[in-house]
């Protein structure tokens, strides 16, 4: 945000919002540990949530595999580094591009979902009612939104990573033959956990962002019918920047405490 | 008049306002338990927004709601869950759970707020919703239902905790005379067999004159009448003579 006013205006106003949203934050953590636990709720919404991005991931994940090994064959090829393919392959998933695109894909889909979801609760009242019903509306509603990006996103990521091996191997297979058992062995070789665990889990800080954010443009809209759609895109705006943002410190602390991961 | 004693409700000296709108300004009334007071007036007047006080949604910006001795606007956590726990509210939209059958609608605040069994919630469940004429439809979504359904399965899931204050936003909103006279029938059973303090917001005179014991009525902000039919059918001003239909 530019600030153009002499008085800082804009400036205290992104001050101001950084404040809410860290205390909305604050206010997920300590009510997660506070019973009740909404476990039935969090499982509900990990089945959502999984299931409504698991076949965008895979498709996603299958086609970024063929284009990544189309793009490197033949730079590769031209150098006399094939064999290589794999194993950038299966380094570019782990480490960067299946977490940032996972986390992308989940903010897109499952962001503007929640945002628009909790708005239309807003709107109609049923945030209301479940208050007056003497239900903890931010536990019941917020706080198992947010465990479930949390818990869901590894997963999700790992899957993107084995599903775009799988695109890589059969756009490497149809170009040079390489067979499954060579191209899987390729692909491991030189591989260690360092390299796939650590990136892995920084989604976990992702799926926290991702859902914070949406909960928040969706559970504090007051502006009615209009406020939901205003929700699901501010939902999806914020949380894809605070996820590329995230992901420039992330890689920086695994880099400090994960030496052998930085190639 | 009848007398209720002790007063179930005290609005007291409340001022509310949201921005530079006043929506409530110095508006005091208190209603007796198992007394059924009507708030009428003209749309915008803060009707609505004097319902939502009473049940601590919203918070005054001058005076008090005490709900018995608790003082609502004071309260939090915990001790407001527990001053809710007495109060039932049947929203103008019903704003039932959509995602949730008429059944599921019900059980979650026995499931949330009671030790009943599986069994016993279930049973309560079905007893609520034979009360209110949908039996039948326990295992529909509220968007299977007209209407008229959708209020009295709000007013059963308002009533299923046995509520001893009801507040009640717009009943007859958006139904037809008949259904709405149903609504009406239901409100009144509720007040003469189990004795719920009643407050109902309502633009719906009729239906006001059947139920209601003494009504309020606000207008630009204020409290001008407050008493029962007789009173406000003589009163000096036409509005509220108007609003509550001229004898």
């Amino acid at each position: 945000m530019i600030c153009t006013t002499a008085d800082g205006g804009c400036l205290k106003t992104l001050l101001a919002f950084i404040g809410i949203m860290a205390s909305f934050a604050g206010r997920v953590i300590t009510s997660a540990w506070r019973s009740p636990y909404e476990f039935e709720q969090t499982w509900m919404q990990v089945g959502e949530i999984g299931a409504r991005t698991l076949p965008l991931v895979a498709a996603s994940g299958l086609a970024l595999g063929v284009v990544m090994t189309l793009h490197t064959h033949s730079t590769l090829v031209t150098f006399g580094a094939a064999a290589m393919i794999p194993k950038v392959q299966s380094l570019s998933f782990f480490i960067e591009i299946g977490p940032l695109v996972a986390a992308l894909l989940v903010a897109g889909r499952v962001g503007a979902g929640i945002g628009a979801v909790l708005a239309n609760l807003r709107a109609s009242e049923q945030i209301d009612a479940i208050e007056v019903l003497s239900v903890d509306s931010f536990k019941f509603l917020v706080v198992p939104r947010v465990i479930a990006c949390v818990l869901v996103l590894p997963l999700l990521t790992t899957f993107m990573d084995l599903t775009a091996l799988l695109g890589g191997f059969l756009a490497e297979h149809a170009l040079s033959h390489l067979s499954a058992e060579l191209f899987i062995e390729r692909a491991f070789t030189g591989i260690a956990w360092s390299n796939f665990v650590p990136p892995t889990l920084k989604t976990t800080v992702f799926g926290f962002l991702i859902g914070t954010v949406s909960c928040y443009y969706g559970y504090t809209t007051d502006e009615g019918a209009e406020g939901v759609g205003r929700a699901a895109t501010n939902s999806v705006v914020l949380s894809s920047l605070l996820v590329i943002v995230a992901d420039v410190v992330l890689v920086k602390i695994i880099f400090l405490f994960f030496p052998g991961s930085a190639l | 008049m009848t007398e209720y004693q002790p007063a179930a409700i005290v609005f007291d000296g409340v001022s509310k306002s949201f921005g530079s709108k006043q929506v409530l300004q110095d508006v005091s009334f208190s209603v007796g338990r198992g007394e059924t007071v009507c708030l009428l007036g003209r749309s915008g007047t803060g009707k609505s927004v004097t319902l939502k006080l009473l049940i601590g949604l919203l918070r005054p910006d001058l005076g008090q709601v005490l709900i018995g001795q608790d003082n609502i606007s004071l309260l939090d956590g915990e001790e407001l869950s527990r001053v809710r726990r007495k109060m039932g509210f049947l929203f103008q939209s019903a704003a039932l759970f959509d995602s949730a059958t008429l059944e599921d609608n019900l059980a979650l605040p026995l499931r949330r707020l009671t030790k009943k069994s599986k069994l016993e919630i279930e049973d309560v469940v079905n007893r609520a919703l034979s009360e209110v004429g949908l039996a039948a439809d326990r295992r529909k979504v509220p968007g299977e239902l007209s209407g008229g359904m959708r209020k009295r399965a709000g007013l059963a899931r308002a009533l299923v905790l046995e509520p001893e204050i009801l507040l009640v936003d717009e009943p007859s909103s958006g139904l037809d005379r008949i259904t709405a006279s149903e609504i009406d029938d239901l409100l009144l059973e509720q007040k003469s067999k189990r004795r719920t303090t009643i407050v109902i917001v309502t633009h719906d005179v009729h239906g006001a004159r059947r139920v209601g014991d003494r009504f309020a009525v606000l207008d630009k902000a204020r409290l001008v009448a407050f008493g029962d039919l007789h009173d406000l059918q003589n009163h000096d001003s036409k509005t509220v003579r108007t609003l509550v239909g001229e004898q």
